[in-house]
């Protein structure tokens, strides 16, 4: 079988593309996440990079510090004491940055918004999301579903716009 | 000339691999020796008690899946049987048996959740990846039930919300002895590993006086000695017709009471809730699962403190009811929020990497210990 | 032993500090003064016929039984129920105490049953009940600079803004 990769190569490594394609393809087939994940949405995270619906096939490896890391997904409810926590690792992460905001809690408050004293209603009252992912839990499928919408966001990317 | 030494603070923050959740722990050191562990939680506190305040019985019951998320059939059972005795209501039959296998499928189910995220802790990669294939099989029956994966709201006041598909009845009896050989493979990857055991022998040793005063339960409990079980001391629902073992902790390869004692009996506990669930499926009757839930929920004026096993521990619901259709007051005794204090005991005098294989041996989930 | 027999020795023995036994419900429970609960406790648990050894339960209870003018309750009291278990013999008892809702202050039972101090510390977390003896009492599950008050009176409200988040929904 020979792709397109293979055409190029055999007459001798000349490859011809746009900057822009080649600088997101490269960015969009590593994510690299920071291992974070806060209550029942992380135990849907560990299921989708266990053995059966597989995260590391995308190119996506858990990273220990989030200084080393792309992406970070938010997962489970965040509280205002975590909150100011979240934002210390946000500024943490080096640019190009990505964040998936996974679960109702996390897009609004899930279950929790009406008598919730320390719930924060939504963790984008706190960073910029890119990406939001319903559900709760939200299955295994629809997160590697919400990955592939960023990977498409980062592919439309153009080049003069940093991050 | 002398040394200048000081003690050193460190802290293994909110944002950690190996916290299991959203935990702080702050460690006092004198080198790589602990002086002192101080806990601080409420980076998970969600409100549940005032939630509980505004909605009625049966809304509460999603509310009480997440507490403990890895064990939710389990939350639920303890908050139904809470509620019936309070009404002073009977369910079919039927629906006893059904709730029983329900909660040793989650027993299981949590067991591994536990046992492979204790390995990862420790460094052994491999058992994680096999134990979360087991537990998806487990999901999946859980699925062809109710429709979810992982949070359920299948157990409601009075009954059950749904009847069991026929393909749930053969799949799970194809399950278990499918499952019997994998504890085995456990075992042989773990159990016996040379280094493991070096790692969690006479690690964390949890004296019996102590762990009674310190209240906790379950198999922190368990594998100090003492042989207590909320299903066969103050048994509920219809446990008391089951035969079934309670392992306890030997000694086998350090001291009673080490981290290695807590493991083990959790990998025994697994093998005995096979036990349990063979025996229901075998007594199983016919029936209406949906018969028994009243129209409308409003118990008599008084408060009950009713409790449940769960696979961490005692799981107590302290329910003070007003004759409303809202509860008064519900308080939620979690088996991880008293478990985790023993953890500045156990760690004195032992290094930081020592620290995490007693947190995982204890098993918490923050959902739980912050409610 | 059933909790009428509990109530007849401890009234013998510690006389005034015992108010009442309450059968009226389901659970029957022991309504204590609230400053003599430690003595109590040490009683409880080191006599041979007793022996409870296990606290199960410590919570606090708002018992909303005062006048309400405006969102406000004032007067009325708050309690706190004990939950008591023996390992040995078997069998459980249930305790009240309550305290004025204006100054509500208990005797820690934390030297007796180490399992207290994090009970206790919840519960003044959620209702300002203070508990005197306590080696270290403050908040646990809510942030420590957290100035609004406590969460779980019935008369609680939601401040707008928290170091800079909105709180409503």
């Amino acid at each position: 079988m020979s792709s397109l990769l293979d055409k190029q190569f055999e007459d001798g490594n000349i490859v011809i593309a746009k900057a822009e394609d080649l600088l997101n393809w490269s960015r969009l087939s590593s994510l690299w996440q920071v291992g974070f994940g806060l209550a029942c949405c992380a135990i849907e995270m560990m299921a989708t990079s266990a053995s059966h619906y597989d995260f590391d096939r995308f190119g996506v490896i858990p990273r220990a510090s989030p200084r080393q890391a792309d992406i970070i997904i938010i997962s489970g409810t965040v509280t205002l004491k975590m909150a100011i926590r979240i934002k210390r690792l946000y500024e943490q992460m080096p640019d190009p940055k990505y964040v998936i905001s996974m679960g109702s809690c996390s897009n609004s408050g899930g279950p929790y918004w009406e008598h919730g004293y320390h719930v924060l209603k939504g963790v984008d009252r706190v960073i910029p999301v890119d990406v939001y992912v319903p559900g709760c839990p939200p299955r295994p499928e629809a997160l590697l579903e919400g990955l592939m919408k960023l990977q498409e966001k980062i592919r439309n990317k153009p080049l003069n716009k940093i991050a | 000339m002398s040394l200048k030494t000081e003690e050193m603070v460190l802290n293994l923050g909110p944002q950690h691999p190996s916290t299991h959740g959203v935990l702080r722990l702050e460690l006092k050191l004198e080198g790589e020796l602990i002086i002192n562990v101080t806990p601080h939680l409420g980076y998970l506190h969600r409100c549940f008690e005032k939630h509980a305040e505004a909605m009625t019985y049966p809304q509460i019951i999603p509310y009480t899946d997440r507490m403990d998320y890895l064990a939710a059939m389990g939350n639920e059972f303890g908050y139904v049987v809470a509620v019936e005795r309070l009404l002073g209501i009977q369910v079919p039959e039927r629906v006893e048996y059904i709730r029983v296998i329900m909660a040793e499928f989650q027993r299981i189910a949590s067991h591994l959740v536990a046992l492979g995220t204790f390995g990862n802790d420790i460094g052994a990669m491999t058992p994680f990846l096999f134990c979360f294939r087991d537990r998806e099989m487990i999901l999946s029956l859980f699925e062809m039930v109710c429709g979810a994966r992982m949070l359920y709201n299948y157990m409601w006041v009075g009954g059950l919300s749904h009847d069991l598909h026929p393909d749930f009845i053969r799949n799970a009896k194809e399950f278990i002895p499918y499952f019997r050989p994998k504890v085995k493979e456990l075992n042989d990857l773990l159990t016996g590993n040379k280094i493991f055991i070096e790692r969690c022998a006479n690690v964390g040793v949890l004296p019996l006086e102590t762990a009674i005063n310190y209240g906790t339960s379950g198999p922190v409990l368990r594998g100090s000695g003492l042989k207590w079980d909320v299903r066969k001391n103050d048994p509920y629902s219809i446990y008391d017709r089951f035969d079934f073992d309670i392992p306890v902790g030997e000694g086998l390869v350090g001291t009673v009471g080490d981290c290695w004692d807590r493991y083990y009996v959790r990998v025994l506990e697994m093998e005995q809730s096979l036990k349990i669930i063979e025996q229901a499926f075998e007594a199983l009757p016919e029936g209406d699962v949906t018969s028994a839930i009243p129209k409308r929920i409003k118990p008599p004026i008084g408060q009950l403190y009713s409790r449940v096993e769960n696979p961490r521990g005692e799981l107590g619901y302290f329910i003070i009811s007003n004759g409303a259709a809202n509860p008064f007051r519900v308080k939620v005794k979690g088996p991880s929020f008293v478990n985790l204090e023993v953890i500045n005991e156990l760690c004195k005098g032992h290094l930081i990497a020592d620290v995490i294989a007693v947190l995982g041996s204890i098993d918490i989930v923050l959902g739980e210990v912050d409610r | 032993m059933k909790t009428e027999e509990i109530f007849q020795v401890l009234k013998e023995k510690f006389g005034d500090s015992i108010i009442e036994l309450n059968t009226a419900n389901i659970e029957p429970f022991i309504l204590v003064n609230p400053f003599e609960i430690d003595k109590i406790s040490y009683f409880l648990r080191d006599t041979e016929q007793f022996l409870f050894d296990n606290l199960m339960l410590l919570s606090g209870v708002d018992d909303a039984n005062g006048t309400k003018a405006n969102d406000i309750i004032t007067g009325g009291t708050l309690s706190v129920y004990y939950h008591l278990e023996s390992t040995q013999l078997n069998h459980k008892v249930v305790l009240r105490v309550s305290t004025p809702r204006e100054n509500p202050e208990v005797v820690s039972v934390e030297e007796v049953w180490r399992s207290a101090d994090w009970h206790e510390r919840e519960a003044y977390d959620m209702f300002g009940i203070i508990f005197l003896n306590h080696p270290d009492l403050r908040r646990i599950l809510m942030p420590y600079d957290w100035e609004f008050g406590f969460p779980l009176r019935k008369d609680y409200k939601n401040p707008e803004f928290y170091q800079g988040m909105k709180i409503p929904y």
